[in-house]
């Protein structure tokens, strides 16, 4: 059996300790808001928070999370609550089609939370791995941005 | 009024905390796994199907082309493509086998275990070698050779495309399953009834007994117009064999392998003009690879034809095109739909018509524009919303184009400098709606909905895939009732409870199905007004109103359909006449550097104006511009799908590269609005416009840094490299 | 995704004397560290019905330690623990930029120094940087333990002369006797971020008396079956003054040592130009 953390609620999980951290996610802990774009690690669709960093949950055997912190997007607003992030992308138009908003939050939500510097090219370099064909990236920038500065939600 | 106003994306809330469900985040109970065994052969005739007998195949549902009840066929325009390969294959990756399993491990496990023996057959790879034309045409304007004989000059060119993968990030996924006699269909696709047409002729059933329903879709740029209905058939095939849910989820390179793909193209031009600079005469050949069958190959290259001549008046053009057979996956749809190649020719063509007369391009663009009351290639005369001109001087402007081509000029000349700089333009004309009389037979058709309940409702069969269709349709819907957006909600496209609004392509959901979405509006207007005496002005008075125009049913359908503007006039035969009811315009300047030591190209900044008429949500608007601009920079700069065999062997995100958050450049968006008439509050298409002209302008700007004007897209740091040997 | 978690069968060994015994039992397994290469073959479902040996709970070989004479790292290090080592940051920059261009964040957190080592790919991100700083792979083994020297462990295309049951617990960096003049890194990668590479370079000068070289280390990747040291052209170097004539005759010396290929990223033609570019650079004290 393996133990593990997924958005502050302890969880257990008997299946194949091979399967992985994102089938668990989306199968056995009913988190969909993890999403899979590739399978090899490339778009960044499905990054989730291990122990507060981004990592392709992809790539992740939950094996390997045994005793760990697993943040997804469901750990942040809903949707009568946003969180100051979601609502900037709301506000900037930070989401299109929206496969790719999940990792692409939770990526920008370690960024934030990490205080690191949040102007252009930092926020850009923190958000490369993870892919979007809809928006070409600016309007996700300046969501992040916003909601860095700390703008009214 | 909504209309112009930053309305928040309806579709956010959901998306942005996760709780939007895509196909694959449906829970369907009893759900099996489907999987696709694939034709190893590009051509060749199926010898024999083996199933290993050490496999347990009774677990499993398996399906073969004898399996289909109906035509064994892909309806779109020619019926020549096979829902599942029967005797003969015609490329990579077809399909030929579908089996489901309960565990989605397992029903691959199955596919391996597929033996299929071939009798190789020749194949043709190349579209410059291929003798099968799907489709030709032909565009004449004036007397080419009074045109040539009175030109100073004549500049010939040759450019060449590739391919292009819409890498949305949802792969292809279908669901389907029969619930009281009605067969569902539900999944990642653009055009519901597209996908039932193509069911009804698999199944032999009627639309009553077929029900298809959208899913939250993870972006599509065309590359879920069609094959949606491929994929619907296998999963539909599979569910009722197996009598029960069935789900098809492609994963990334099986949709890469095997799914449509932007046409490569090769387009020749000839252009004779006056020395300075007029156009006298364009003559223009177009070739286009449609792969092994002809799906949607003819209006493709109907679009790209159109468009082939440019955003610029010629009294004298032919234009000759055709699209051939190769025997590779068929191409399809994707954004731009045959433009960007023919564009992308017919701008960077100035770049060497400039270096010929010494005049540089923006000179020679100002001199040949479209105006008001130009003349296009196929004869129309453009009476209203051009607003090409503007497009252009905004950009050039605000890009201090001029200024900077002196200063890199100076730059470039430098030899301690570790870079070259260039800067780029292109300009272009992008049609809305369907070609021609398209619109005519579409017939589409709108509406909205009152429940007695007081309830406002959008129906239309067009799909939000990203773009904004929900809070576009209900900002118009606001402001032709004249009441606030919040009252109005937009009907999931199901082709039990929406109307055929036609397919969602060809940038025509605004300005076509959001036109009869405002039409219908109207009505109820009228309707409030008639009978109720005004419009409601709470939410109250309207559920008291509703009461009164429900008469007691449940709700009140208001429904127009789609009326050919009696100004256009369209001759297919001659393909003579106004090709499309109004063009969007749009100019782009690409700022970019390129590194003396390794020839990597970095974008400084893309400047861009687009007159698309009205922008009905702004940000959304800019969203599509910024978007659909970085998709046409990846196609400029690092996305080639690369073929051997038949088949693309870089099928992995990892290998072929789209921009990421690094690679696109700072944007600088301008919205120009030059109203159209007949676009509801004046706007025109947008979807596909942006991806037409970032390709030239790039390889403008390569050609500004270098002094070598590469032909050919991607202007990648190999082929920057090789051109600087 | 089309791997079958129900198949594989996970050894999880808790110490590194755990991991090498269950290793010794199972040889065919295939040793997983931080899976960003090995999960991307087990999705396509090439791996179905193998044995794992997780590493991942052998904590001792998770720690960067500073000892006299260098920096061991453990071979769990991740490519972002690296990057935010202070010690390492000062004394081994090449190795710490290298490591900001291995995929992205969430690669990098997630990756290891010594699970790329294994997997030994021709365009290892790292691997130049450790070639310059003449790294040592500490592997054990049913035998005991011996030294690698980082060049050597490379065989071929996404293969090492790891004896069966070897697994790498540590790589070594020695601080230098006396600090290099300067150094490089450059990556040439098929897009600004999350690229692989095309080409990559590390190298590093110590200017030796009288205006001569002193010594001299380059290597690249990407540009052979393995990583490269630029033998030929350091020795070559070696007590040369840098000048045009020399150093174009160095540049010229890049044959010697690698032998770049076309393949679906580049062209052998690109890489030689590039690389002949990128080397002429450095010398000349330009690369940026």
């Amino acid at each position: 059996m393996i133990k593990l953390t997924v958005n502050g609620s302890k969880k257990s999980f008997k299946g194949a300790p091979f399967k992985r951290l994102i089938d668990a996610l989306r199968e056995d802990f009913g988190l969909t808001g993890v999403k899979e774009g590739c399978g090899e690690g490339e778009c960044g669709a499905c990054t989730v928070l291990l122990d507060g960093a981004p990592v392709n949950s992809c790539l992740v055997p939950l094996c390997q999370a045994e005793g760990r912190k697993v943040e997804t997007v469901e750990s942040l607003g809903s949707p009568e609550k946003l969180s100051k992030l979601q609502a900037g992308f709301l506000a900037c138009g930070g989401a299109q089609c929206g496969i790719c908003t999940p990792g692409m939050l939770m990526t920008a939500h370690a960024h934030v939370r990490s205080k690191a510097k949040c102007d252009d090219k930092s926020v850009r370099a923190a958000l490369s791995g993870n892919l979007c064909r809809c928006t070409g990236y600016q309007d996700i920038v300046k969501s992040v941005i916003k909601a860095a500065k700390g703008g009214k939600r | 009024m909504s209309v112009g106003k930053n309305e928040p994306r309806r579709d956010g809330p959901a998306k942005l905390t996760g709780r939007a469900l895509y196909l694959d985040d449906v829970n369907i109970p009893g759900c099996w796994h489907g999987v696709t065994v694939r034709s190893a052969v590009p051509h060749g005739r199926i010898k024999s199907i083996a199933y290993d007998p050490a496999f347990p195949w009774d677990e499993c549902v398996v399906v073969t082309a004898k399996d289909i009840p109906g035509k064994n066929l892909v309806t779109l325009i020619e019926a020549d493509q096979p829902l599942l390969a029967d005797g003969l294959v015609r490329h990579r990756e077809e399909a030929i086998v579908l089996i489901a399993h309960a565990d989605r491990a397992t029903a691959y496990e199955a596919a391996k275990r597929v033996k299929i023996e071939y009798e190789p057959l020749p194949p043709v790879l190349d579209m410059e070698k291929s003798e099968k034309v799907f489709k030709s045409y032909l565009i004449e304007r004036g007397d080419l050779a009074a045109g040539f004989a009175a030109a100073d000059v004549v500049v010939e060119g040759e450019y060449r495309t590739p391919s292009q993968e819409q890498a949305y990030i949802e792969n292809n996924a279908i669901a389907a399953y029969e619930e009281d006699g009605v067969l569902i269909v539900t999944g990642s696709l653009q055009c519901p009834y597209y996908v039932l047409k193509a069911m009804k002729a698999i199944f032999n059933r009627g639309e009553d007994k077929i029900r298809v329903i959208q899913t939250v879709t993870g972006g599509g740029f065309g590359g879920k117009e069609e094959y949606p209905s491929m994929l619907a058939g296998h999963a539909a095939l599979l569910a009722l064999k197996a009598g029960r849910p069935v789900k098809i989820v492609y994963d990334r390179h099986e949709d890469m392998a095997a799914t449509t793909k932007r046409h490569p193209a090769v387009v020749r031009h000839r252009t004779g003009l006056s020395k300075d600079g007029r156009l006298l005469a364009q003559d223009i050949e177009v070739l286009m690879d449609g792969g092994a069958y002809a799906t949607l190959s003819a209006v493709v290259l109907s679009r790209g034809t159109l468009h082939a001549a440019g955003a610029y008046e010629c009294p004298n053009v032919r234009v000759r095109s055709k699209v051939v057979m190769t025997h590779t996956p068929p191409n399809g749809a994707f954004r731009g739909f045959g433009a960007p190649q023919t564009l992308f020719a017919a701008e960077l063509h100035w770049e060497k018509i400039a270096d010929v007369l010494q005049i540089d391009s923006l000179t020679l663009r100002r001199r040949n524009i479209f105006k008001i009351g130009s003349t296009t290639s196929t004869g129309q005369n453009l009476m209203e919303s051009v607003g090409a001109q503007e497009c252009l001087e905004k950009t050039v402007t605000a890009s201090k184009y001029v200024a900077k081509r002196k200063e890199y000029d100076r730059w470039n000349k430098n030899p301690k400098n570790r870079t070259w700089k260039g800067i780029g333009l292109s300009v272009c004309h992008h049609g809305a709606g369907f070609t021609g009389s398209g619109e005519v037979y579409l017939a589409s058709r709108a509406g909205v909905a009152l429940t007695k309940e007081g309830e406002l409702i959008v129906l239309a069969a067009s799909t939000e895939i990203g773009q904004g269709t929900n809070t576009m349709f209900a900002q118009v819907a606001a402001d032709a009732l004249g009441a606030p957006a919040s009252w109005f909600s937009v009907e999931t496209p199901d082709t039990h409870k929406v109307p055929d609004s036609g397919p969602t392509v060809a940038s025509r959901t605004c300005m076509v199905v959001g036109g009869l979405v405002g039409r219908a509006t109207h009505e109820l207007k009228r309707a409030f007004e008639q009978e109720h005496g005004r419009v409601p002005r709470t939410r109250d008075e309207l559920r008291k109103a509703a009461a009164v125009l429900c008469q007691g049913a449940p709700a009140r359908r208001f429904e127009v359909q789609y009326e050919k503007p009696p100004e256009v006039t369209w001759d297919d035969a001659t393909y003579r006449g106004d090709a499309y009811g109004v063009y969007s315009y749009a100019a782009i300047a690409v700022d970019l550097e390129i590194d003396k030591l390794t020839f990597e190209v970095r974008l400084v900044k893309v400047t861009t104006a687009q007159d698309i008429g009205k922008a009905i949500n702004p940000v959304l608007a800019e969203g599509q511009i910024i978007g659909g601009s970085t998709q046409g920079l990846g196609w400029a700069l690092l996305e080639e799908p690369v073929f051997k065999d038949g088949v693309m062997i870089n099928n992995q995100l990892t290998n072929y590269v789209i921009p990421t958050s690094l690679d696109a450049p700072p944007f600088e968006v301008m919205l120009v609005e030059k109203p159209y008439s007949r676009g509801p509050f004046g706007a025109k298409g947008l979807g596909e416009l942006p991806m037409d002209i970032p390709g030239p302008a790039v390889a403008a700007a390569v050609k500004h840094a270098t002094g070598r004007l590469i032909p050919t897209l991607p202007q990648t740091p190999e082929r920057i490299s090789q051109a600087l040997q | 995704m089309r791997g079958d978690a129900g198949s594989m069968t996970v050894l999880s060994p808790r110490t590194a004397a755990e991991a090498v015994k269950a290793y010794a039992k199972a040889p065919s397994a295939l040793p997983l560290a931080g899976g960003t290469d090995l999960m991307v073959g087990w999705n396509l479902g090439l791996m179905n019905g193998r044995s794992v040996l997780d590493l991942s709970r052998v904590a001792e070989w998770k720690k960067i330690n500073v000892v006299s004479d260098g920096v061991d790292l453990g071979s769990l290090v991740t490519h972002a623990q690296i990057q935010a080592h202070p010690v390492l940051r000062k004394r081994f920059p090449l190795l710490v930029a290298a490591c900001a261009t291995v995929g992205a964040a969430q690669i990098q957190n997630r990756g290891t120094l010594g699970g790329n080592i294994a997997n030994a790919s021709p365009a290892g991100d790292t691997f130049p940087a450790l070639m310059v700083y003449e790294a040592t792979a500490r592997v054990v083994g049913p035998h005991g333990r011996r030294a690698i020297p980082i060049g050597d462990i490379f065989a071929g295309v996404k293969k090492t002369t790891l004896k069966p049951g070897e697994l790498i617990e540590a790589v070594f960096l020695p601080f230098p006797d006396e600090a290099p003049t300067r150094g490089a890194f450059r990556k040439v990668g098929t897009r600004a971020a999350q690229a692989i590479s095309k080409t990559v370079f590390a190298g590093l000068i110590w200017n030796g008396k009288g205006g001569v070289l002193g010594q001299v280390r380059l290597s690249f990747g990407s540009m052979a079956p393995t990583v490269r040291r630029l033998h030929a052209v350091e020795e070559f170097l070696r007590g040369r003054r840098l000048d045009e004539i020399s150093i174009s005759a160095a540049a010229e010396l890049l044959t010697n040592d690698v032998s770049p290929i076309d393949d679906i990223r580049s062209t052998r033609e690109y890489r030689l130009r590039v690389s002949r570019n990128i080397l002429t650079a450095f010398l000349k004290g330009e690369l940026k």
